[in-house]
């Protein structure tokens, strides 16, 4: 696990964007903790990293954005999902096992559709302050998570 | 002839699954929104599952019932409207398709249209005399796009949310203040009982030269006060902070749409989605803009938010601009952007 403070949105963005220009076709990355911990500001930084240029705004009330950078990229929300049948009529497998990356808030919400390989990401803090802890809940992200430790410890 | 010109709207982008009849552009003769209808008492248990998003099940009883409240059958119809995007594709697709088969079984013009601009025709149904220019803000669950145009079906898009649209962050912080659902009338409810100007929140973006928004900030900084107040052991006032977020809410909106209204000097401005049925906001706008003679419009409060009559007007009137129907090979544009 890699535990990361940031003290701004700019820093939250600027992580965000380190580990987007690491990801590969296929890639899952799933954003949990609390509302206004800085989850889509993060996602905003990892499609930066990608490449994408156009505004990247919050999903919440359309589910899904997608974007295109050097990768396709699916930004999903589950935060208005209420029971797992819903992620059938959305097509949330279509979407999340494609060749671009994914982007997964909520996804908890997402029950036995729940990925079994992804990067798991957890933000909590109040104020300007932020924790960002990275958990790799697959081989192919053991790697990845410690070139961005190194790449930060590098840069501090 | 116009006058009886029926369009039939279809509209399926997000949550809601909606068809209507519209009369010559601007009379709506139905407008069936699938949240709003007793399914049980209608159809006696047939329709077993109502949750929001099932387009495929919800999409032939709501267009019947249009069609039936309207007192016309397909054979009347002179064209059918489709929302193409701006939304989700999967719900996109079914009303397309549903479009696409009316379109060629009875041989009438498909017109695709793009919702907001969809949005922006609820206005033209509710005033039929008003004529642009005008800068128009729509602001809802999922938009908060501030638009001017002089003409219709020619729209410049001035600013935007760079995060979340106004009325998402309505409904958050009505979920974390336990104030209701859904949450932009909950707020605004509550609101009234309430000082705005107890609890001193930011105002994001307000002085920024762009005429974009930024609610995020606004939304986190709730969030904050709520957390602290909790700490310290002390009761919410939520009457006091509902008042205080919408005062905040309302004073960004407003003064990007007065200094929008001025650069480009218009004398009429427009609201259009669902959270243009706040009162604090027309009342306050309405204020400002009374007080430099110019005009507020905002639909009725049954076309704010998502509807297909709105889609069959912009339907009708882009037919009569361009007589352009769309083809049968018609997709759904989930990133639709304006003027595409």
């Amino acid at each position: 696990m890699l535990k990361i403070k940031t003290s701004s949105e700019e820093e939250t963005i600027k992580l965000g964007k380190k580990l987007g220009s690491k990801l590969n076709p296929g890639d899952i990355v799933c954003l949990q903790g609390d509302l206004g911990t800085g989850k889509t500001t993060f996602a905003k930084g990892i499609c930066a990293g990608l490449g994408v240029t156009a505004p990247v705004t919050s999903p919440t009330y359309k589910m899904v954005n997608e974007y295109r950078g050097e990768l396709k990229v699916i930004h999903l929300d589950l935060y208005r999902i209420h029971e797992e049948d819903e992620l059938y009529d959305l097509g949330f497998e279509e979407y999340i096992y494609g060749d671009g990356v994914a982007i997964i808030e909520w996804p908890d919400k997402a029950g036995s559709l729940m990925p079994d390989n992804y990067l798991d990401i957890h933000f909590q803090g109040q104020g300007d302050d932020r924790e960002v802890r990275f958990i790799p809940q697959a081989n192919k992200y053991i790697g990845l998570v410690a070139e961005l430790k190194q790449d930060v410890d590098f840069n501090n | 002839m116009s006058e009886e010109f029926l369009t039939l709207g279809i509209e399926s982008s997000c949550d809601e699954t909606s068809a209507a009849v519209v009369r010559g552009g601007k009379e709506v003769l139905s407008n069936i929104i699938s949240s709003q209808v007793d399914w049980h008492r209608k159809f006696g248990g047939v329709v077993p599952e109502i949750a929001s998003r099932k387009h495929v099940e919800l999409m032939n009883p709501v267009i019947d019932e249009a069609l039936a409240e309207a007192g016309v059958s397909f054979a009347d119809l002179s064209a059918v409207a489709v929302t193409f995007g701006p939304g989700l594709v999967g719900g996109l697709l079914v009303g397309i398709s549903a479009a696409k088969s009316i379109a060629y079984a009875h041989d009438i013009p498909l017109v695709a249209v793009n919702h907001i601009e969809g949005h922006i025709y609820a206005n033209f149904i509710s005033h039929p005399e008003l004529e642009p220019p005008v800068v128009c803000l729509t602001v809802s669950g999922g938009h908060t796009d501030l638009l001017y145009f002089e003409d219709l079906g020619d729209y410049e898009i001035i600013g935007r949310t760079i995060d979340d649209a106004a009325g998402e962050a309505f409904d958050k912080v009505a979920r974390v203040m336990e104030a209701g659902f859904p949450g932009g009338p909950a707020i605004d409810k509550l609101a009234k009982k309430g000082d705005p100007e107890a609890i001193d929140l930011p105002r994001p973006m307000i002085n920024d030269s762009s005429y974009d928004f930024s609610f995020s900030g606004l939304k986190t900084a709730v969030l904050n006060y709520i957390n602290n107040t909790k700490q310290r052991g002390e009761e919410i006032n939520k009457a006091d902070l509902a008042a205080s977020f919408q005062q905040a809410v309302v004073d960004v909106l407003t003064a990007k749409i007065m200094r929008a209204a001025d650069d480009k000097g218009v004398d009429n401005v427009l609201l259009s989605g669902g959270v243009a049925a706040n009162s604090q906001l027309r009342e306050q706008l309405q204020e400002k803009l009374e007080e430099q003679g110019k005009e507020l419009y905002y639909p009725e409060t049954r076309i704010c938010t998502d509807n297909a009559a709105m889609i069959a007007s912009a339907g009708y009137f882009n037919w009569q601009q361009n007589q352009e129907a769309a083809g049968y090979d018609l997709n759904a544009e989930p990133n639709l952007q304006l003027g595409e």
